[in-house]
């Protein structure tokens, strides 16, 4: 059965998410409820505001709901904010801020500086060079044992993955191009379903 | 903007993703520090530093012009999340000024008194994105071809009376609606009539849709009037005066950004709408005659 795979939509770059998991021929269904999340198969977290979804988060009560999928392994992908939501510890974020702790990484919000740091550059990954889009972006400054590096900026980690989480500080959706989202559906997410 | 080592900055790529990154939230008018925080608590997802939130530049009169540096880095000091600031229409050196003091977006906006009344400011000529008002689909798209990296509806700021923005909202998007059915000789006569780049209509009838999020402001009091906006097709919205001009600004912010997520679910909806004290009082549209109608300024 082909999975679904559910963008989170409570706040940020949801609808490119949408779009670029939709150019794949993949079912996409936009998740702002925990019963809209009982449909999916796989996540997708955006860029955004981590500050603003982490209070919806909150409030729609898909935080609890997140945190037992992810727990039970499913394959969750975090751009930007959604790698925020998604690490172990968040530095310079809210102090009422919550993360998911699903990948041991440590981040540091807007840790490239303002919008007008925001920049493009290359991002070098085994399976080929990424053009990397970069808002406003955190930066990875600590990987577990157990993290596998798979992008990087220079020598930066930009993109990273541990068991059945995929997080980069950088947006693939901005960038005209669904490799990631790719490996995300057919290695992360198909793979597991076999 | 592109170094040596292949990064660039500036672009318009990078630009229009910080409004993506911004679509289903709110961007909410501040006019200091602690009302910065009230804002970002609530879960707005921007704030819009200025003196004096619309209601009371109208109500005061004069001329309105960019805010003090001190008090915008004040609000960027308080805060985490992307902070905006506004310059009047044309005026390209408050511009520079926002930039250095590193704004993350800027708002060339009709609320301030218009500094020039035939050209706006060249958008391509900096490094931090624009928003610009519009009323139709053809000053949208002129805005588009200056640089502008999202467009909002002008509505008309400082009423509590959503019924201009809706009326912006609507020609615009009817008229994408009905540019996605024309064929290739009527998109010639659609560039015309809109008085709009013909490449840039191409694109609408091509993608079916705007080349730039578009965002809805001008006149939002309520969680349903943010509920409104998103359901005619506003990406998010911008709350002025309704927030702070109202009696209670605290649960009032938190319920319009709950609302603006859950725009289709009237359940949520009735939810937050409950007990949130009086909304800003007003203004009816015949109260207001020409000159004070900022929706008129710009073109």
């Amino acid at each position: 059965m082909n999975p679904v795979v559910g963008v989170l939509a409570l706040q940020g770059a949801f609808a490119a998410h949408a779009e670029c998991v939709a150019s794949l021929g993949v079912s996409v269904q936009e998740v702002r409820t925990p019963e809209q999340l009982e449909h999916v198969d796989a996540l997708v977290m955006p860029g955004g505001e981590s500050s603003t979804m982490s209070q919806l988060l909150l409030s729609s009560g898909l935080f609890g709901a997140i945190a037992q999928r992810i727990e039970s392994g499913m394959p969750t992908f975090g751009t930007c904010a959604g790698m925020i939501l998604l690490a172990s510890e968040v530095l310079d974020g809210r102090s009422d801020q919550r993360s998911f702790g699903a990948i041991d990484i440590s981040v540091r919000r807007n840790a490239f500086g303002r919008q007008i740091d925001s920049f493009e550059s290359s991002i070098h990954t085994p399976f080929g060079d990424f053009h990397g889009v970069f808002i406003r972006a955190p930066r990875i400054e600590r990987t577990g044992p157990a993290v596998e590096v798979i992008g990087r900026l220079g020598d930066e980690p930009v993109l990273v993955r541990q068991g059945n989480v995929l997080a980069a500080s950088f947006h693939p959706e901005l960038a005209g191009d669904a490799r990631l989202h790719e490996y995300f559906v057919t290695t992360m997410t198909t793979a597991r379903k076999v | 903007m592109t170094s040596t080592n292949g990064t660039s900055v500036g672009t318009q790529r990078v630009k229009r993703g910080l409004a993506e990154m911004l679509k289903g939230g709110v961007i909410m008018d501040v006019v200091n520090a602690e009302q910065a925080k009230i804002a970002e608590d609530a879960g707005a997802c921007a704030v819009m530093a200025l003196e004096r939130v619309p209601a009371d530049i109208r109500r005061d009169g004069g001329v309105a012009r960019m805010s003090d540096p001190e008090m915008i880095e004040g609000i960027k000091a308080a805060v985490t999340i992307p902070v905006m600031a506004k310059v009047r229409i044309g005026h390209f050196v408050e511009a520079q000024i926002l930039e250095a003091l590193g704004v993350d977006f800027i708002d060339e906006s009709e609320v301030l008194t218009p500094a020039d009344e035939t050209h706006h400011i060249d958008k391509f000529g900096f490094t931090v994105p624009f928003v610009c008002g519009a009323t139709n689909l053809g000053e949208a798209l002129r805005r588009v071809s200056e640089g502008a990296c999202m467009i909002r509806s002008k509505g008309e700021a400082g009423t509590g009376n959503i019924v201009e923005a809706v009326r912006h909202l609507r020609n615009i998007f009817g008229d994408i609606r009905k540019i996605t059915q024309a064929d290739n000789a009527e998109l010639f006569q659609w560039a015309k009539t809109l008085q709009a780049p013909l490449g840039l209509v191409q694109e609408i009838a091509e993608t079916g849709k705007f080349p730039v999020p578009i965002f809805c402001a001008g006149g939002i009091a309520t969680p349903a009037d943010a509920a409104l906006a998103m359901q005619l097709g506003g990406e998010a919205v911008f709350v002025g005066s309704g927030i702070f001009k109202s009696d209670d600004p605290a649960p009032r912010a938190k319920a319009i950004v709950e609302a603006t997520t859950h725009f289709r679910d009237a359940n949520v909806l009735a939810r937050v709408s409950r007990g949130l004290g009086a909304p800003m009082t007003g203004i009816a549209m015949d109260e207001i005659n020409g000159t004070q109608r900022f929706a008129e300024r710009g073109w």
